[in-house]
């Protein structure tokens, strides 16, 4: 699946292992939470990296004790009408401080790249062709002028540095 | 029950109506009259091809009453939409009536 | 009132060169309409019945007569001569085609307006009691905190793809004019008892298929603390409200099926683990966005004009016009003019091009350069000197915009129902017309007295229904439009859902209904005074129950 990351196509280094599928406990793997959740104690003594992907509706408190362990974080749009992942991904970035990388997966559409950046998304695996050919131009079409800081937008000196950002 | 085909033209949102050239009219007396079920599945696939050549949007087919060279829609939405609003005569296609 | 700065212009500009693009992209096929409907949505465009409309915002309701030119300028060249003021303080063209639409909205940044997020699941257009600034009731102006809102909450970045349409209004009255407890969020400046201002916050309200009144989250948050605990409600909503209903995704079925006491935990729990200040409100930040909004320097005039009263003792006119549609300033000398839009059989809330030129006219030469749009579809001229109402009379008079009848029962809101909107289920605007034609402005009218009749063409209750005094919900029955009636509704701090009166009425036969209401009223009111909400409130559903069905059933023998 193309993979869009710091304004370019770039590898997956990460196999995404579907649902109920086994596989052996090896490294760069994003696993269904339910997964990790049964079978955790196979990497108890491994420091492999590990992927978890996250479905709409689980609670980041059903995760957050292991939050340390993952590498990655799939967060799933299943229809790009669905914002519940940009909640989810302020918190785990602004909130709990995941450092690692957070990966739209589903339904991810050109519009919609520049308000996940600004929550915190850094990831997006892209099925839509109209997308892809829009990403591959190194479009991403947006505003410049926000009224909110974004995540890892360091407020500017000015007038109002709580409310407003200019540039990108 | 006689059905004509409708929709939305994308460029300005007016109502258009099928003819039975294909062609979109904007006058419901100029529209195909489709006298069943067949004919309009018929002509909804063709129409399938206007939809992704993104000319039209909102198609569906809606009932009409035939009596003689008149066509009138049964019900008063569809009234509403081939004439205008009931509030403003002289807006919409009953002014050009 | 406030003025873009070059941040709010290049914002504005900003977005519309993104949704020029997106029409672009959705006319030349790129996007799909799947795809470019929740964009245009986003931006106020909808597809009607007839061709696309679009909304555009008033922010809390306030114009200046530049920009209410503009939107004539905008009937006349784009539509079709006039526009349509809607309950939610927007205005509406009925006609404009898709591929003017980027260039409409160029020409309304050309005077600081926009049409973002007047449609769509997101934070809409922000609305305010009509009378901010000027009411003699009120504790502050709440349009400094609506603006700040606004801002907030346009095109952010994790609220744009709510569960539904989210919606806040602010008031600064005790007297609620702004509905709040029926809006998503509701926020009433309060003082408390150390004199600090502060608001009491509603969450949950909402009208549409399932109506509720809002429940009294916070009854004191301090000022600083108003977009840190926007954002704790609406991520609580956002990450919990329903998405596989449409018409249960509202936050007012959040708080219904979580419970109220859940939602206020989850609410204070989220406010409380935010420690980032960075939406903490400095005050200065509230004093300069305040400045713009300084009430104008109005200079001193006698209590009593004595042209007024000189006009209203010749002209009897005059006179009904000025005991109905004037209400208290809060400056002596000065008066709050509604100009109403509801001319006996018109349609309400529509204007034309001439007449909304004349209403900017009219606030140039006595209105100190401010309007205000109602979310009951009426003008306003917030600040007219008591001498002037004779010259401003005079004017409205001859463009039919003189109508002696705000807040009687022929000051109907009404939505555009099915003669323009794809969603209703009957018409409203004739039912209106025709009631207001029944009841029209004269004695009986005003015998009648406070009244607010509200008619919705499809249980989403655009036309507020519920909380009209008199409700009247446009329904299909069998192919037919039919008209259910609820009583005893009420918008304000006294916010109450109005009841069911039972089987519905038909297109014919809902205007005679009306009147078997208001008759029974008259009939069992205990003084000229007690309005109807009031001697509905003492007597309850029997009398108009018995009145409206039993008379029927008895014929019928």
């Amino acid at each position: 699946m193309p993979l869009y990351k710091n304004g370019s196509f770039v590898q997956d280094q990460w196999t995404t292992i579907p649902e109920g599928e086994a596989m052996s406990p090896a490294g760069h793997v994003i696993v269904p939470l339910t997964w990790w959740q049964a079978e955790r104690q196979a990497f108890d003594d491994s420091h492999v990296p590990i992927g978890v992907r996250i479905d709409p509706g689980i609670a980041i408190d059903d995760f957050i004790a292991d939050l340390s362990r993952f590498a990655l974080i799939a967060l799933v749009i299943p229809k790009f009408q669905d914002g519940r992942a940009y909640s989810t991904a302020r918190l785990l970035r602004e909130r709990h401080g995941f450092k690692g990388e957070l990966r739209a997966v589903g339904e991810v559409l050109i519009d919609q790249i520049q308000p996940m950046l600004r929550c915190g998304f850094d990831a997006f695996e892209i099925t839509d062709p109209v997308t892809q050919a829009a990403l591959e131009t190194g479009r991403v079409p947006g505003v410049t002028h926000f009224y909110q800081p974004g995540v890892n937008e360091a407020p500017k000196a000015g007038a109002r540095p709580w409310l407003r950002q200019a540039g990108r | 029950m006689s059905q004509v085909i409708s929709a939305n033209r994308l460029s300005d949102g007016i109502v258009v109506f099928r003819a039975s050239n294909g062609a979109w009219v904007e006058q419901l007396r100029d529209a195909e009259i489709l006298p069943d079920s067949v004919a309009v599945k018929a002509a909804l696939d063709l129409v399938e091809l206007d939809i992704k050549a993104n000319h039209v949007i909102e198609v569906a087919a809606f009932d009409v009453a035939v009596k003689g060279d008149h066509v009138e829609p049964v019900h008063l939405r569809d009234k509403i939409r081939a004439k205008g609003p009931t509030i403003h005569p002289g807006h919409g296609k009953q002014a050009a009536l | 009132m406030y003025r873009y700065d070059e941040f709010d212009a290049a914002f504005v500009a900003d977005r519309l060169n993104q949704f020029s693009d997106q029409v672009q992209r959705r006319l030349s096929g790129e996007l799909t309409e799947e795809q470019f409907r929740i964009h245009r949505l986003m931006n106020g465009v909808y597809l009607q019945l007839h061709a696309y409309m679009l909304r555009i915002a008033i922010p809390y309701g306030t114009l200046s007569p530049r920009q209410l030119r503009k939107l004539a300028h905008i009937a006349r060249r784009y539509d079709k001569g006039f526009g349509h003021f809607t309950t939610r303080q927007n205005i509406q063209f009925n006609w404009p085609a898709l591929k003017d639409i980027p260039e409409i909205l160029g020409e309304l940044a050309s005077v600081e307006m926009h049409a973002i997020q007047t449609s769509g699941n997101c934070i809409r257009n922000v609305t305010a009691d009509h009378f901010a600034g000027a009411a003699a009731d009120e504790i502050e102006d709440p349009r400094p905190y609506a603006e700040i809102l606004r801002q907030w909450s346009s095109i952010h970045p994790e609220f744009t793809y709510l569960p539904r349409k989210f919606k806040l209004a602010l008031s600064g009255s005790p007297h609620d004019r702004a509905a709040i407890q029926v809006h998503d969020i509701g926020y009433q400046l309060v003082k408390n008892d150390k004199g600090e201002t502060g608001f009491a916050v509603y969450v949950g309200g909402g009208l549409g298929r399932t109506p509720m009144v809002g429940h009294k989250i916070r009854d004191f948050l301090p000022t600083k603390d108003l977009l840190a605990y926007t954002q704790a409600i609406v991520r609580v909503y956002n990450l919990e409200g329903r998405r596989d209903n449409k018409y249960k995704a509202r936050i007012k079925i959040l708080v219904h099926e979580k419970g109220f006491e859940a939602m206020r935990a989850a609410v204070e729990a989220e406010f409380e683990a935010d420690k980032s200040e960075l939406l903490a409100l400095p005050q200065s930040e509230v004093e300069r966005i305040s400045a713009y909004f300084a009430p104008p320097a109005l200079p001193e005039r006698a209590a009593q004009s004595q042209a007024l009263e000189t006009r209203r003792a010749s002209d009897h006119a005059f006179a009904a016009f000025v005991d109905v549609n004037v209400s208290k300033h809060r400056q002596a000398g000065y008066g709050l003019l509604t100009i109403s839009l509801k001319p006996i059989g018109g349609i309400p809330g529509d204007a034309t091009a001439e007449q909304m030129e004349l209403v900017a006219e009219l606030a140039e030469k006595f209105g100190h350069d401010e309007i205000r749009v109602s979310h009951e579809q009426n003008l306003v001229l917030p600040h007219v000197a008591l001498d002037d109402l004779p010259a401003v009379y005079d004017a409205l008079a001859a463009q039919g915009l003189a109508t002696a009848n705000a807040g009687l029962i022929s000051d109907i809101i009404s939505c555009p129902g099915m003669d323009y909107c794809s969603l209703a289920t009957a018409r409203s605007i004739p039912v209106a017309q025709r009631i207001s034609e029944r009841f029209a402005d004269g004695p009986r009218a005003k015998d009648i007295g406070g009244m607010k009749i509200k008619i919705s063409g499809c249980i989403n209750a655009c036309g507020h229904h519920h909380v009209g005094h008199i409700g009247i919900l446009g329904l299909e029955r069998k192919g037919v439009e039919t008209y259910q009636l609820t009583l005893g509704g009420s918008g304000d701090e006294s916010c109450t859902l109005g009841d069911i009166t039972g089987p519905g009425f038909s297109y014919e036969d809902v205007v005679d209904a009306i009147e078997t209401v208001v008759d029974t009223y008259i009939g069992l009111r205990s003084t000229p005074d007690e309005d109807f909400l009031s001697a509905y409130r003492r007597v309850g559903m029997a009398p108009f129950k018995k009145a409206l069905y039993e008379r029927d059933s008895g014929s019928e023998i």
